[in-house]
């Protein structure tokens, strides 16, 4: 066991004691159901617990963003998911959300404010990067990252969607790792081909798989990191590195795991 | 008799001007049949992106030699055609070069020979331009084929031919003057001064004829080329400054509320909305795209300004990967498909009649469902056409109206309704993840 137990309150039980945290972490359903993500939603928490934030999740309440059904078409079913998510987070009156999801992100900041829910959302790797700034996370030493060639894959909907590029960037140079630019990067960044629902449907025919051709793109930056940012594309680069049978060399990894891993958490 | 050249002059600028407003008023008219969009906010953020990314280019200099020789083009459009301005006024009044005695001939030398090295620069980026299209044929423009590749070559053909018809006319001009009256004093022009060998040995009446010529073959190709212009890609050259304007703002990511859904989905929830108590919901208009006219007025002015230049298409992952989506394709095919239902509308028929643009005639599904709505196509495209605001308006169309939808997505839908998540896991094993926390590493 580690010496620290590590705690998750439910906005739940925060309110049945009159208390109400600084920010709401919102896992998303890839981090809650995800076997793969609920590995960085764990590392994220454990950051939270080891800086001493004060923050409470949804557990049971949470439920879909939504994004997804809007993505593909459906519209009403969207808003029905945004309302009824809109009065659970009014109802216990939160104000600012951390996640780690890039799709929750850009529906709960830019899609919710017209259908009433108003929030200061930030995506994980933007907290993270304020943590460092605000020096709540030093990474004496750089842990075991130091020195190794890392890639950063853009995920669309927190690059170009959302215009973050640096944040993500910044916490792979605070692990004093040498960050290698693939040559689609930033805003010509190549999508990891899961976006606006694809990660729910197979493809349609073509001669080859998106996550094929970006993780080709990753490998060939010689990085042993790929670093990520977002559920979905976590999925596509893991499966890429596996068709192209890497995965003993070449591992990929969320911010946060990043971090937590460096930190020894 | 001597008015018989004015008179005829005037006709041109009349026919030609008759069709010019006439293919203008078509344009607005087709635009007009899309959905209103309310795009009168952030005046000052809108100016500022057409003063940057139309009259700037911004975008256009991610990729330096191509942006700097259609730079070269369009300066030469701009400047060469303040002669136009003096061909109007000659043409009008019988005068020949009637800026020269007013400028001096220092001043209107000087101006003449910027105009001749924008010509030259014109020729001369229309020259690399052919090559890159059809001997280096550089990937973007390779899936152009038929009246779009016929288009995009015409246009730089034309571009050389006008811009050798100055410099004759230039040419012939200073050899005619002290040989004929007509001819006044202008200074000499650099550029077309080394195509005088070529005309020396002429007969003043034959020099007379060429300079004519050519002066008439500029004046009418200009007008003629405006014409042309509006039934071909090179709309863009007036439609960048509207369309960057009206462009979207705000995040990428960002989707348009229905707001038609929304007031379903209050009442559905119970949530009082206010303005409908009591009263009938007003109808509701189509859900999503169907056809042209189902999209807004904006993305059919999209549509109008596309240049074909496929920088969209070069950077979509669907595209790259050999999925039959393009969203080049897309605007070209809205463009297309508007286009005739106005001249349906014009014709009498149905607005309908003929292949609606989601159909195997035009965009298919198949498009449709490949996109990862990852807004590369937007960031690239140098005047800010959104490709993907037409895909996303289908798609809703196929959810909420057609129930057309990939069977897996409908699944996603049936699991987000009962789950609450679009995987089929039951919610209450949400919140399991934390017991993980605090297990042994
Ligand atoms: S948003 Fe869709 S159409 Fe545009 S580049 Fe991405 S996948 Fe292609
Ligand atoms: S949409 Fe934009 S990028 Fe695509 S072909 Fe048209 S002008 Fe070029």
């Amino acid at each position: 066991m580690s010496d620290i137990s590590y705690k998750v309150p439910t906005m739940q039980e925060m309110s049945a004691k009159g208390e109400s945290p600084e920010v709401l972490f919102w896992v998303g359903c890839a981090g809650s159901f995800d076997d793969r993500y609920k590995a960085v939603t764990v590392a994220f928490t454990k950051i939270l617990n080891k800086v001493g934030i004060n923050f409470a999740v949804l557990g049971p309440e949470e439920s879909c963003t939504g994004d997804p059904a809007r993505r593909a078409g459906n519209e009403f079913l969207f808003q029905m998911q945004a309302m009824s998510n809109i009065q659970v987070l009014d109802g216990y009156n939160v104000k600012k959300i951390v996640t780690a999801c890039p799709h929750c992100f850009n529906t709960l900041k830019n899609e919710y404010p017209e259908l009433g829910g108003n929030y200061e959302v930030i995506h994980h790797s933007t907290f993270l990067q304020q943590l460092i700034n605000d020096g709540k996370i030093t990474l004496k030493g750089g842990g075991e990252f130091k020195g190794k060639k890392i890639t950063f894959h853009d995920s669309c909907y927190l690059g170009r969607a959302n215009g973050v590029y640096e944040a993500p960037r910044d916490v792979i140079r605070a692990l004093d790792a040498e960050l290698v630019e693939m040559k689609r990067c930033k805003t010509k960044g190549l999508c990891c081909g899961a976006g606006g629902a694809q990660m729910f449907k197979d493809a349609e025919p073509g001669t080859k798989e998106v996550n094929v051709e970006r993780t080709e793109e990753a490998l060939n930056t010689g990085a042993e990191v790929i670093a990520a940012g977002c559920p979905f594309c976590m999925t596509m680069m893991s499966d890429g590195v596996k068709n192209k049978e890497k995965e003993n060399s070449v591992k990929v990894f969320d911010l946060a795991e990043l971090i937590a891993k460096s930190e020894g958490l | 008799m001597e008015y018989i050249s004015q008179i005829a002059f005037l006709l041109v600028l009349a026919v030609a001007t008759y069709f010019i407003t006439k293919r203008v008023g078509t344009i607005k008219n087709n635009i007009q049949l899309g959905r209103d969009t309310d795009r009168s906010d952030q005046k000052g953020r809108r100016w500022k992106n057409t003063f940057l990314i139309a009259f700037g280019q911004k975008k256009m200099f991610k990729k330096f030699i191509p942006a700097f020789l259609h730079l070269l083009i369009y300066a030469g459009f701009l400047i060469i055609n303040l002669e136009v301005l003096e061909f109007i006024i000659d043409g009008i009044a019988g005068t020949h070069r009637i800026f020269a005695p007013i400028l001096g001939s220092t001043y209107y030398s000087a101006a003449i020979n910027i105009f001749e090295f924008l010509a030259v620069a014109v020729l001369f980026s229309c020259v690399v331009f052919l090559i890159r299209r059809n001997v280096i044929r550089v990937n973007r423009f390779k899936a152009l084929k038929g009246w779009p590749w016929l288009d995009a070559n015409l246009i730089l053909i034309i571009e050389i031919v006008l811009m050798i018809a100055i410099l004759t006319m230039n040419a012939t001009d200073q050899l005619l003057q002290g040989r004929d009256d007509h001819y006044v004093q202008t200074g000499a022009f650099f550029f077309s001064g080394f195509l005088i060998p070529l005309f020396e040995n002429m007969s003043v009446g034959t020099l007379i004829f060429i300079e004519r010529f050519a002066w008439w073959f500029h004046i009418i190709g200009i007008l003629g080329f405006t014409i042309y212009i509006t039934y071909s890609k090179h709309l863009h050259i007036f439609m960048a400054f509207p369309n960057t304007y009206f462009a979207r703002l705000g995040p990428k990511g960002r989707m348009n509320n229905m707001e038609d859904v929304t007031t379903e989905v209050k009442s559905m929830l119970g949530i009082d909305t206010g303005a409908t108590n009591g009263e009938p919901p007003a109808e509701v208009a189509r859900l999503g795209a169907k056809d042209a006219t189902d999209l807004t007025w904006a993305d059919l002015m999209g549509a109008y300004s596309c240049t074909e230049c496929g920088r969209c298409t070069a950077e979509c992952p669907a595209n790259i990967t050999g999925k039959k989506l393009s969203p080049r394709k897309i605007m070209m095919d809205t463009r297309d498909r508007i286009s005739e239902i106005g001249e349906n509308i014009k014709k009498g028929k149905t607005a309908e009649e003929g292949s609606p643009l989601f159909s195997e005639q035009y965009i298919t599904d198949e498009e449709i469902n490949a996109c990862t709505s990852c807004n590369a196509c937007v960031e690239a495209c140098p005047i800010n056409i959104n490709p993907l605001d037409i895909i996303l308006q289908r798609r809703r169309f196929m959810a909420m109206e057609e129930s057309s939808s990939p069977q897996s997505w409908n699944s996603m839908f049936q699991n987000i309704e009962t789950n609450f998540a679009p995987w089929k896991f039951p919610p209450s094993d949400r919140f399991n993840w934390a017991n993980k926390l605090n297990e042994e590493k």
